[in-house]
């Protein structure tokens, strides 16, 4: 006999780092359907952009999300360089790609630790950030901070990293190279991880491509996308290194994904140290001319897409920001129906959902408390009474 | 002292909300549990409900969207706590005071269902490890004087 329930997870959970609503349609045990209700960690970013220079803008972005906090604005400096035409010196390609994959390395180890946590796998999440830590110390000694770097700049970079800082970074990476084997020999080996992650939320390679999944998803289930090879920036085109793929279509591929990336990471990590050569590090852009452009970078969670228009103002007019998440999350519509409870929680962290980056707002309804529903119009009306006022005052 | 107040000197429990954080200061509260920092030589851990909790982490701005669920989970909390406002969001809404999704700030949030909430700020975009330590013991030693 079938019993349908609906289950709701969050937004508050306490196996969600961030606030997020999930209803889980479930008949017995096995999910039919799922519901992401998002717009909790909403912000208005893309407004608030409208009321910061062209300089500010990449500090407002570097906070869409605190993972992918250098390869937001890296993505916005380029959407500005390509309005303004701007050739960025070698140097700081360099340093961009530096910065970017030390990034991949801590947000893949961070993505590792927490899978293992959602499987009871509290050693491998304590393994896994405290391989991690090395790698914020790098961070933070080269750009100053351990999460929000402020590195990218329009027209190059903001700081330069110094040859023993660069030494530095070559020698922990090398290092690295240890506790990683130790960590994907772990995942690989284990057998009680095969039969949790083997098999379990299956999203084809055609309906990665249906739902235009990006990043490791995409790459997990064997549809080789990547930015940095297929529209290269920064020093991309510059090193050696491969796209990783996974067959499987599971999230054990995901996981193997990221684990390999973490070595290419390595990889292109040490060529760029060894290939970077002293010289400018900004290209000092005087203005931005009328125009628009678009950035586009690998973040660790797939492709950041970033859309800016001038009007020749110090201003942007339009900032749009597609964050990867906010595509990857609909595949759960693929992958979850089918599913058993107990493995949704990993389905879904296999995207490694980030969002903060995906939050949008168009309507907010919530029919058993007394929350206050805007339609999208109140928004605008809003958003707009707010211009007004800044203006005014 | 009383009694309550008199078991909340050592080992505080923490439930964490993300009000509309970017995820910095959450990943840096998870660091908190991990082998650098081991917050838990300490006796705190991480609880999953804010029943079980003596101190309410909370990061973020504080959206719109988030207010009255904030409100509630605080309310479910067992009093005496400690609020605990990470991160320049957290304290006053750090560069998104403008934006049009904000509701008010966390203190304000807070002390809108209870004027004596006990509030500590963590300020810093995002806070180190170190400092979230650091406030965490004040707390201790503020509870003591209660």
């Amino acid at each position: 006999m079938s019993h349908k329930t609906i289950i709701n997870i969050g937004p508050f959970h306490p196996l969600q780092e961030e606030a997020e609503f999930f209803q889980l349609h479930v008949d017995g045990e096995t999910v039919i359907d799922v519901d992401v209700r998002l717009s909790y960690n909403h912000r208005g970013i893309e407004k608030l952009d409208e009321s910061k220079t062209f300089d500010q803008v990449p500090f407002v972005v570097e906070r869409v999300c605190g993972i992918c906090s250098a390869s937001h604005p890296l993505a916005y400096v380029q959407a500005v360089e390509e309005i303004a035409h701007v050739d960025v010196p070698e140097r700081s390609l360099y340093l961009r790609t530096i910065v970017n994959e030390l990034e991949r390395l801590h947000s893949h180890l961070l993505w590792v630790g927490l899978a293992g946590h959602f499987l009871g796998y509290n050693t491998v999440f304590m393994w896994a950030w405290k391989y991690r830590e090395p790698v914020m110390d790098v961070l933070e000694t080269a750009t100053g901070s351990r999460v929000n770097y402020a590195n990218a700049k329009i027209g190059g970079s903001r700081r330069d990293i110094s040859d023993e800082q660069l030494r530095e970074i070559d020698k922990v990476v090398g290092e690295l190279h240890r506790p990683l084997d130790m960590l994907t020999n772990a995942v690989l080996d284990d057998p009680v991880l095969h039969a949790r992650l083997k098999g379990v939320g299956i999203l084809s390679p055609e309906a990665a491509k249906a739902y235009g999944a990006v990043g490791p998803t995409a790459r997990g289930s064997g549809v080789p996308i990547d930015v940095r090879r297929d529209d290269p920036y920064a020093a991309y085109d510059l090193v050696d290194w491969d796209v990783v793929t996974a067959p499987g279509c599971d999230v054990f591929g995901k996981a193997v994904v990221r684990l390999l990336e973490c070595y290419e990471a390595i990889k292109i990590i040490k060529q760029c140290i060894k290939q970077i050569r002293p010289g400018e590090i900004d290209a000092k852009v005087e203005s931005i001319p009328p125009g628009e452009g678009i950035g586009r970078v690998e973040a660790p969670r797939g492709e950041t897409f970033h859309y800016v228009r001038s009007d020749g103002s110090n201003r942007p007019v339009r900032h749009k920001i597609r964050a990867p998440s906010y595509v990857n999350i609909p595949t759960f519509k693929a992958s979850c129906i089918g599913q058993q409870i107990a493995d949704v929680a990993i389905t879904l962290a296999a995207v490694d959902p980030c969002y903060s980056c995906t939050e949008r707002m168009c309507r907010v309804v919530d029919a058993d408390t007394h929350v206050q529903v805007y339609q999208f119009a109140d928004l605008v009306r809003l958003s707009q009474q707010k211009t007004d006022r800044m203006r005014r005052s | 002292m009383a009694l309550t107040t008199w078991a909340l000197r050592k080992s505080l429990w923490v439930y964490h909300v993300n009000a509309g954080a970017c995820n910095n200061c959450d990943i840096e509260v998870l660091a908190l549990l991990t082998p650098r920092f081991d917050i838990e030589r300490f006796g705190m851990i991480l609880v999953g409900s804010p029943r079980h909790a003596d101190v309410l982490a909370v990061t973020g701005v504080c959206t719109r969207q988030i207010m009255p669920r904030l409100q509630e989970v605080y309310m479910q909390m067992p009093k005496p706590c400690v609020v605990l406002a990470i991160g320049a969001c957290a304290n006053a809404q750090g560069i998104f005071t403008e934006a049009y999704h904000m509701g008010a700030a966390v203190d304000e949030t807070i002390k809108a269902v209870d004027p004596s909430a006990i509030i500590i700020y963590v300020p810093g975009c995002p806070p180190k490890p170190e400092a979230m330590i650091a406030a965490a013991v004040k707390g201790m030693e503020f509870l003591k004087t209660l």
